[in-house]
């Protein structure tokens, strides 16, 4: 109670503040000094961080009343920097996050609701499908809002080994006709040959990944009715997991020790011709560029087609702090840092896709060359992950959907007995978050 | 166990501890491609400075480090000087209440961080030392003090109370014997207390990454994790020339006093 009492005041007084400087005449503080921003990025590839630290700069020249000063973060740990920043009232004004964490932060009243600050152009240049990602329940499971602003989205896609697909007759495929699941178990198959195997299944953590390409089939995992949100593992669940498994025991297309390893850890063997085909997500094509033998080629296979290419879609967010004593100067900077044109310039440092439909359209970002065109245009297949919107997720993740599905892949129980662990174990988790 | 038998386990050992570390120093100097190959060397075949340069020109490793080193001597010195008294007024004095006091010393490290971590982030706002150096110092001292006051009350007690008696026999105060008597025997432990709050200090990320907010004030474990990504993803190169520079000041500090604090974890193990 007394932190909602101090939440609320805070936003007040913030509101207060924010309106104060607003009034007086855009950016300076009341004194008349320069207003100052903390902004906590976690941008860390070399072009990412120099993208990032140029438009910061650029901004503070342009912009002497209102300072940005960069911080950088970790993606390791910048939630529990976070908390403990929000919950000792120092948090910095604008946070780089990911969807994912702000359900959360937004029903703790940790976040400032953007759905009134942000201007109708950053709004419209953002597809509503984007904005999705970061609309949740406000504080105590209030009314609905924008509690970040989406910017960089992956997709899930397979980089291909070019040479022993031409060796084996494969033709690579387009984004309008792409490949099916049967199309890539049989290609998986026919490339698997000796010791090398077709594919590489890379699912330390698998969890995310494997709900995210279920929607092929229109898999959700989970079903709301009566207010109730429960686990569902049917058939439409079923059919990416089973795809799966098959490609590691029954074809044995897929190299089962890969199984343990991070997502970019099979790239030595992909290089070195131990597996043929590798699904990964979009940024993993810097990595190839930066590591790969001089003499290695390699393409991009488009997001593959169960009933649809559909795939879930969490994005990168700028939020602002409840507790900012700026709102509307950090949604000014927002706005500018997340233009169409900045946009292109921060997904080509971070090798993702812009949520921005004006940069989305850039000329670079459409070009064959390192798969770019494939890499944009997959952005399509992107929706609403619903795992976003489920109270308890990240629980019913670490705790029970994580071993439950190591379990499987490694062969130990069966498609019934994870269904059975899903449900069963799932709700009981579930349940402790239901309002 | 034969004298070979020894030495080959000795040899093994010293191999299972040197790995990371050469490890650690075969990567530095590895080319992106050459860390990247399914069958990696030891020997980097095009050995390169790239990994360096570039960690030094994305990140302030100078400025973290020289910054780390302030904290880490101030907690060290800090730590000591305020743990020997109490140890020795421990070691001396046995009460009920001391014996309730090491008892409490040692349950207060059983405290997970992030049960303490906002009270104390708290505490700090109040007193105007959140994004301090100052204000690490305190939390690291508050933290390493514990162990190094239990560590040194067995030091104190292998001092043989007979010196003291013979102090005060010949017409030396308590301080005098504390100052000129016990403290010099008392060297190996003080050096191994303070070489465990420097490295304790050095190494600690958690509460530096919550209150140290200000690039400018980052501590190098701070500046390390930042080259790392989501998913276990990492700048490996840049990553393990930083991590190589950043063993270093522990390294040298270890060689220079490893013999002093050889002799004082015998002292403390065999008496303490």
């Amino acid at each position: 109670m007394r932190r909602r009492l101090r939440s609320v005041a805070a936003v007040a007084a913030a509101a207060v503040i924010g309106l104060a400087a607003g009034c007086s005449g855009g950016g300076s503080s009341d004194s008349g000094k320069p207003v100052k921003l903390k902004f906590l990025s976690l941008a860390w590839q070399k072009d990412s961080l120099a993208a990032n630290k140029r438009l910061v700069a650029e901004w503070n020249k342009e912009n002497p009343k209102i300072q940005v000063q960069y911080v950088q973060g970790s993606w390791d740990n910048v939630n529990d920097q976070l908390v403990t920043s929000f919950e000792g009232g120092d948090p910095p004004d604008v946070i780089h996050d990911d969807s994912s964490a702000l359900a959360g932060f937004a029903s703790q009243g940790y976040l400032t609701d953007l759905t009134k600050l942000l201007p109708a152009g950053l709004k419209s240049d953002i597809p509503q499908a984007a904005w999705g990602t970061a609309t949740f329940a406000g504080q105590g499971g209030g009314d609905q809002g924008i509690y970040g602003v989406p910017f960089l989205q992956e997709s899930q896609v397979i980089l291909a080994n070019k040479k022993l697909l031409d060796d084996a007759g494969v033709k690579v495929p387009t984004v309008d006709a792409p490949w099916t699941w049967d199309q890539f178990q049989q290609i998986s198959k026919k490339l698997t040959s000796g010791k090398r195997f077709g594919v590489a299944w890379a699912l330390k953590s698998p969890v995310n990944r494997v709900l995210n390409l279920s929607l092929n089939y229109g898999g959700t995992f989970f079903q709301t009715s009566g207010g109730k949100t429960t686990v569902k593992v049917g058939p439409q669940e079923r059919e990416v997991l089973q795809r799966i498994h098959d490609q590691l025991y029954k074809d044995k297309s897929a190299d089962p020790s890969a199984l343990g390893m991070g997502t970019a850890d099979p790239l030595p063997g992909f290089y070195a011709g131990k597996y043929a085909m590798l699904p990964a997500s979009i940024y993993m094509r810097q990595q190839v560029i930066e590591q790969a033998p001089k003499n290695f080629e390699w393409v991009t296979i488009p997001p593959l087609k169960g009933q649809t290419t559909q795939q879930g879609e969490i994005a990168q967010t700028l939020s602002v702090a409840a507790d900012s004593k700026h709102p509307k100067e950090a949604v000014k900077f927002i706005s500018w840092f997340l233009n169409g044109q900045h946009q292109v310039e921060l997904a080509k440092g971070d090798w993702l896709i812009p949520t921005s439909q004006t940069a989305a359209k850039d000329p670079s970002l459409n070009t064959s060359k390192d798969g770019w065109d494939i890499a944009t245009a997959s952005a399509k297949s992107l929706i609403l992950a619903p795992y976003l919107k489920v109270d308890g997720y990240d629980e019913f993740k670490t705790k029970v959907a994580t071993p439950a599905l190591q379990s499987y892949f490694a062969n130990k129980i069966s498609i019934d007995q994870l269904a059975q662990k899903l449900t069963g174990d799932g709700d009981k988790v579930l349940a402790r978050y239901q309002h | 166990m034969s004298k070979p038998l020894k030495y080959v386990a000795l040899l093994a050992y010293l191999v299972f501890l040197g790995f990371p570390l050469l490890w650690l120093l075969s990567t530095s100097f590895k080319t992106q491609r050459e860390m990247a190959t399914l069958h990696p060397r030891w020997i980097p075949h095009h050995p390169t400075l790239s990994n360096f340069t570039d960690a030094f020109s994305t990140q302030d490793l100078t400025g973290s480090a020289l910054r780390s080193l302030v904290v880490a001597l101030s907690v060290a010195v800090i730590t000591v000087v305020l743990a020997l008294p109490a140890a020795y007024a421990l070691a001396r004095h046995r009460s009920l209440l001391n014996r309730v006091a090491i008892g409490w010393v040692l349950v207060s490290q059983v405290f997970p961080v992030m049960l303490i971590i906002i009270p104390l982030f708290m505490i700090l706002r109040r007193l105007d030392l959140v994004n301090t150096l100052p204000g690490l110092i305190l939390v690291h001292v508050t933290f390493t003090l514990p162990f190094a006051l239990w560590m040194l009350q067995g030091y104190v007690r292998g001092v043989p109370r007979e010196l003291e008696e013979a102090a005060a026999v010949d017409g030396a105060g308590r301080l005098r014997t504390l100052v000129r008597v016990i403290a010099p025997l008392l060297t190996p432990g003080v050096i191994a207390t303070l070489l465990f709050a420097f490295i304790s200090s050095w190494n600690e990320f958690f509460f530096a990454l919550v209150i140290l907010k200000d690039p400018d004030k980052a501590t190098l474990p701070l500046t390390l994790v930042k080259f790392t990504g989501a998913e276990q993803a990492a700048r490996l190169g840049p990553l393990a020339a930083a991590s190589v520079l950043a063993t270093i000041p522990s390294l040298i500090f270890f060689a220079v006093i490893q013999r002093r604090l050889r002799s004082g974890l015998t002292a403390g193990a065999v008496k303490g």
